[in-house]
């Protein structure tokens, strides 16, 4: 029950990380981007390429840090996946998503999201192969908390789950106390009027892709040290990332977070219930119920 | 000679399947504007209902029902447009993306749901087994494969020929009307919702049909024929031959299924052994390319929609109409 509780917290975390940045492309540029969840693989495998090479050129860096099984190396590559992935994101829309928007609807966007989401994932696999990669050969232990109610839990874990908290303080920061967080939310409020106030549009839309990207690439390593990588992580986690932001109510960052708990809870929660098999249908149920109960989500507003 | 002939056959067999079902997505994308990001749910439902009520007897599992093969093909047609209603009721009333969203992950719940319910579907190993119809009275093979593909032809034209009139009627112009301005429509007194979802479970319906079909004409269906990579072809068919066009649909389907058996044809006899293994890959990759590339380059498709123009009002009309559209600006 514990365990469930806590395993819970710790994927909800990951995917509060992802729905962010899915949250906010949504809303700014008002399309359901099912190519979000590739942007988690990019920055992972970014961030293995990085570590490979760092680890190569200096090998000092490649010391695993205390009980973590993360190095100095790990953590420079990446804030470097970060920020490549945030670029990436950004070379993407200007490829497909931007040429679209001006000519046609938010659904034809859909459509192609799911074609690049198509292209991206593949290119990975065929550039990185198939098989599971792993950030270290190092086996981590896990820590026996306490036995009865029994709780495992890894020095990792605990990890990420800083990391994870510490990029969401960070990302709710820069959007309440900055100016450009400032201008974000107005553009997202409403572009017209954002734009009359002097605010670049086109900037703020590069803005939020390389906020998502680089969410998402942090997002992407967290999940790789906890599971592994592999070039179909992004499918099998985009349905969680679009529940999470549902649950939460479309554009709401605060929505996001609340929404990748519930979702890792309601997931980790259903395995006590059910068989394993079906935990891919969780996010559904959880999609399901809210556009029942609650369509609009827990802080999203009707449009 | 005859090896080519009989790959032809079966090649031209599932291209009408696959067509029937382009032609569901085409009356939900094409005319009424409503994104189904789950086909292979739609489509696979079919499939399983028809075997499970239709096929023979599995020992200790659910279903085999034994019923004549057009009542299963109903009823795996009809099962599909139940799961519509269960979705649709949820989403169509609701922002589009949601509905995109919803569909997508119906097909994945329903993919985890057939994988594990053994006792209903056979999970990872399928159902096996089917007696196709009339198969017993032909007993050539390549006669019978000719059989089913003149069968699979009468059900697109029936299909095809319903939707076109449907697609011409006033109910075809009220779905496009919706798609065009839904707040328009609702002003003269049209009901959007339920318009929307009257389209969603009929398209779901021929879906369910398209399934039945295949499931029949291979004998056996499982989990690896409702990967979400059907979705993905099926929308590139439509966006190909262009949607809105059923003519299009069904020459979009031609095209990109005989792009997919070609490239999966010179790769396997091309690719070294070792790297057979990304066959698959690069051919996800085509199918990708080929949606994002159409949407750029030719977004309405090698047939495009013929737009139905409405004859001119008369002089009076036009009178009244430009009168209201200066007071509107004044």
């Amino acid at each position: 029950m514990i365990q469930a509780l806590f395993d819970g917290v710790l994927v909800g975390s990951i995917l509060s990380l992802g729905a962010i940045g899915l949250t906010l492309v949504m809303h700014i540029l008002r399309f359901a981007n099912f190519s979000h969840a590739e942007l988690l693989s990019v920055g992972a495998y970014c961030a293995l390429t990085f570590d490979a090479v760092l680890s190569g050129i200096a090998p000092p860096l490649a010391n695993l840090i205390g009980p973590f099984s993360m190095s100095a190396a790990l953590a420079l590559s990446t804030l470097a996946a970060a920020i490549l992935t945030g670029f990436t994101a950004v070379l993407i829309d200007r490829l497909v998503f931007r040429r679209l928007r001006d000519t046609a609807g938010p659904l034809t966007m859909v459509f192609a999201s799911f074609g690049v989401a198509l292209i991206m994932r593949n290119l990975i696999a065929l550039v990185f192969g198939l098989r599971t990669e792993r950030f270290t050969d190092a086996i981590s232990f896990a820590t026996m908390v306490s036995s009865d109610p029994l709780l495992l839990i890894k020095p990792d874990q605990v990890a990420i789950l800083l990391i994870a908290v510490a990029a969401m303080a960070a990302l709710h920061l820069l959007l309440t106390r900055t100016t450009l967080g400032f201008a974000l939310r107005a553009v997202a409020e409403n572009p017209t009027l954002a734009q009359v106030n002097g605010i670049a549009l086109p900037s703020m839309i590069r803005l939020t892709w390389i906020i998502g990207g680089g969410l998402a690439a942090i997002a992407g390593v967290l999940y790789g040290i906890d599971n592994q990588l592999s070039p179909v992580m992004g499918r099998d986690l985009v349905l969680s990332l679009f529940a999470a932001a549902i649950v939460g109510g479309l554009g709401s960052v605060t929505g996001a977070m609340l929404g990748g708990f519930i979702v890792g809870l309601a997931s980790s929660f259903a395995i006590l219930l059910l068989p394993a098999g079906y935990k891919p249908a969780i996010p559904f149920l959880v999609i399901l119920a809210t556009l029942y109960i609650r369509p609009n989500g827990l802080f999203g507003e009707a449009r | 000679m005859i090896g080519f002939v009989s790959y032809l056959v079966f090649f031209l067999t599932i291209t009408a399947i696959l067509a029937i079902a382009v032609l569901g997505l085409n009356l939900q994308w094409g005319n009424a504007g409503i994104f189904n990001g789950g086909v292979v749910a739609f489509f696979g439902t079919g499939a399983y209902i028809m075997i499970i009520l239709g096929g023979p007897e599995r020992g200790g599992e659910f279903g085999g029902f034994g019923l004549p093969w057009p009542l299963a093909l109903a009823g795996g047609a009809a099962a599909a447009g139940l799961l519509a209603i269960l979705v649709g009721l949820a989403t169509t009333r609701l922002r589009h993306d949601y509905l995109a969203i919803a569909t997508f992950g119906i097909a994945i719940a329903i993919e985890a749901f057939v994988r594990n319910a053994t006792y209903l579907t056979g999970g990872a190993k399928g159902i096996r087994g089917f007696e196709r119809p009339l198969e017993a009275l032909i007993d050539n093979p390549f006669l019978y494969s000719l059989f089913f593909l003149a069968l699979a032809v009468v059900l697109l034209i029936i299909v095809y020929a319903g939707l076109s009139r449907l697609v011409s009627s006033p109910y075809g112009r009220l779905l496009r009307a919706i798609r065009e301005d839904e707040t328009a429509a609702r002003s003269l007194g049209k009901n959007p919702a339920r318009v929307r979802l009257e389209a969603f479970v009929i398209g779901a319906v021929i879906m369910g049909l398209a399934g039945g079909l295949y499931a029949t004409f291979y004998a056996f269906i499982s989990p690896q024929d409702l990967a979400p990579i059907l979705t993905f072809q099926i929308w590139a068919m439509l966006i190909v031959g262009g949607a809105g066009n059923n003519l299009g649909a069904m020459l979009g389907t031609f095209v990109v299924w005989g792009c997919w058996v070609a490239s999966g044809y010179v790769l396997s006899s091309l690719a070294p052994q070792e790297l057979q293994l990304y066959a698959g890959t690069l051919q996800y990759i085509l199918i990708g390319l080929i949606i994002v590339v159409t949407l750029l380059i030719r977004p309405r498709g090698l047939l495009p929609e013929r737009l139905q123009v409405t004859k001119r009002p008369g002089p009076q009309n036009t009178g009244v109409i430009s009168n209201a559209g200066e007071q509107y600006q004044s």
